[in-house]
């Protein structure tokens, strides 16, 4: 019987032969994810309140970004409390790494075809590997913890199919916004939506991450990207394993329950205006807007490919007058490998200041905020009033590009007009 | 007596449940719960009203405190035309009704209301109207009815360790 993608990863993981959209089943897990703020502060007291242990500490994995660096003293107590839970349950543990899912297919984790949960609404990422994963609460997870297992309501699949190839200045993120714009923050339906074209197949592995991160902005469960070559290959050089991977694509004659297309061609570098990820526009036509702050973090947004064509803009140039420049490395892999390359010095050279590998300003849980009536841009991926800071403050999203250009402009800018000239050749 | 409080499309976690009071506990998180779009709320909600949203009630974060803010304000459920899914993910474990009401546009802020959960509906008491509500699945009510999810797990190990005993 023609299947999609998600419809054979989850028939797979509740041990059918097959699974009909609206039904509910119960499938086993094969990785839970949890962080330092939902993870183990959260769910440990409800385990210990059901008196029972971890389904299986070998399928567990914790990762702190949340709190990191801990510079409050809540912070640091939950980073204590994190490390000694690793410890006493035994599970696989990054600790100040980077952002969990940066890090969790970087060390191997991810295979495509497995069925995953995390305790963080941006869990969808795991999909850019092919596998089927979705954010989950604390109580929820626990319950995951406690039994290996979960709920969930077989999903219909919105295929949203992004034809020819992106222009130069054109990213994943620009991809995203317009997404977000197009069909709204409630356009996934909480169904799976699958990304194709050959403009997704053209994309790296830390771009498609960007994409199936995003689909937690557009409202769907999971957002996956059927596994190729490029899968097989990042996987195998990063310590992972992609299995049978060849089976894993949505039969063509499998229904669906949309299917959109875009022309990638024709597509302009975005920017979401405050207080949506919605409501975005081609930078070219935002409205003036000066900015105080530019940022380029998060797990959309400060990966190894974000760093390097943020820099490629910034590099020799000066940081206009007033404008903050803040940079937070994704992970400490991404880090290095920016080091290693003299990207990092770009950023120092401007004047950026370089804050740790975590979720930093766009969790808003640390001390580095944004102050009252502060208009930021940020490669991050949600722009909720007051999440980054002051209920009066603004955060304009844009990608790692229009990020840097906007800060040499120091106003919402189109950074096709700063890209380097081998770049715009 | 119960009233309803009215709030629009797209209620965010991060307006549910906003990241700078995350710190002080389930307790101030509520006092400032939806504060950036209803000033009034969170003081002068009572346990048994209505929250009435639009569309995707609750998109954003996986903090479940965004519902445990809402339980904890006593809020008896929530009705909107569509939820995000996480949300209400967290709403049913946590034991807050979450409800689905595809026509709600007889409904207005302040209105006087009763709300049932076994028959799935919302009486607007001073219209004289009752609103039908898509029934939950079956499993669903059955995690709300035992508490939430941590109770129902309760009952299920209970009932497996007993099992195991008689064997």
């Amino acid at each position: 019987m023609a299947a999609t993608l998600a419809q054979k990863i989850i028939a797979r993981a509740s041990r059918r032969v097959s699974v009909r959209p609206g039904e509910i089943v119960t499938a086993g897990i094969d990785l839970a994810m949890i962080h330092d703020s939902g993870g183990p502060r959260r769910v440990e007291p409800i385990l210990k309140d059901l008196g029972v242990g971890l389904f299986d500490a070998g399928k567990v994995v914790l990762i702190s970004d949340h709190f990191v660096p801990g510079d409050t003293d809540e912070g640091a107590r939950i980073l204590e409390l994190t490390r000694a839970w690793a410890k006493e349950r035994k599970v696989a543990f990054h600790d100040g790494q980077g952002i969990c899912h940066v890090v969790l297919p970087e060390k191997g984790h991810l295979k495509p075809g497995m069925f995953v949960v995390g305790g963080d609404s941006h869990s969808p990422t795991g999909g850019a590997f092919g596998t089927y994963m979705f954010g989950i609460g604390a109580t929820e997870m626990a319950g995951v913890l406690a039994t290996g297992e979960i709920w969930l309501r077989v999903p219909e699949t919105i295929l949203i199919e992004w034809q020819n190839r992106l222009g130069t200045g054109v990213v994943a993120k620009d991809m995203m916004l317009a997404l977000c714009g197009r069909l709204g923050m409630g356009g996934g339906k909480y169904e799976a939506v699958e990304y194709t074209g050959e403009a997704v197949r053209a994309l790296s592995m830390q771009e498609r991450m960007t994409m199936s991160n995003m689909a937690a902005e557009l409202g769907a469960q999971a957002g996956l990207i059927a596994p190729d070559r490029t899968t097989a290959d990042w996987l195998a050089a990063h310590n992972g394993d992609a299995g049978d991977w060849q089976s894993l694509f949505t039969d063509p004659d499998a229904a669906v329950l949309e299917h959109h297309v875009f022309d990638a061609a024709t597509l302009e570098p975005q920017v979401a205006a405050p207080h949506s990820p919605a409501n975005a526009m081609a930078a070219k036509d935002a409205p003036a807007t000066a900015i105080d702050v530019a940022y380029i973090g998060a797990c959309t947004g400060a990966k190894y490919d974000d760093l390097a064509a943020a820099a490629a803009i910034l590099r020799g140039q000066k940081l206009a007058a007033g404008v903050e420049m803040m940079v937070a490395p994704s992970s400490r892999d991404d880090q290095k490998r920016a080091e290693d390359e003299g990207l990092m010095k770009v950023f120092e050279d401007i004047g950026a200041r370089i804050l740790p590998n975590a979720c930093g300003i766009c969790a808003g849980y640390g001390t580095d905020r944004l102050g009252e009536d502060v208009t930021c841009i940020s490669s991050t991926a949600r722009n909720f009033q007051g999440r980054m800071g002051a209920n009066s403050s603004k955060v304009w999203l844009g990608s790692p590009l229009t990020v840097a250009a906007s800060a040499i402009e120091g106003r919402v800018a189109d950074p096709r007009h700063h890209l380097p000239s081998e770049a715009r050749a | 007596m119960n009233r309803v409080f009215l709030v629009g499309d797209n209620i965010d976690t991060d307006q549910l449940a906003p990241g700078q009071y995350m710190r002080g506990g389930i307790e101030e998180l509520a006092r400032h719960s939806l504060e950036a779009v209803r000033p009034d709320f969170a003081s002068s909600v009572r346990p048994g009203d209505v929250l009435v949203g639009g569309e995707n009630f609750g998109i954003g974060s996986s903090r479940e405190q965004a519902a445990e803010a809402l339980r904890h304000l006593g809020v008896a459920c929530v009705i909107a035309q569509s939820f995000a899914g996480i949300f209400y993910r967290n709403a049913i474990n946590l034991g807050l009704p979450v409800l689905v009401g595809k026509d709600l546009s007889h409904v207005e802020d302040g209105d006087p209301c009763r709300f049932d959960i076994d028959a799935g509906e919302l009486a607007l008491t001073a219209k004289n109207t009752t609103l039908r509500l898509e029934p939950l699945p079956e499993n669903l009510k059955q995690m709300l009815s035992d508490g939430g999810l941590v109770p129902h797990l309760k009952k299920r190990f209970a009932a497996k360790r007993k099992d195991e005993a008689r064997q």
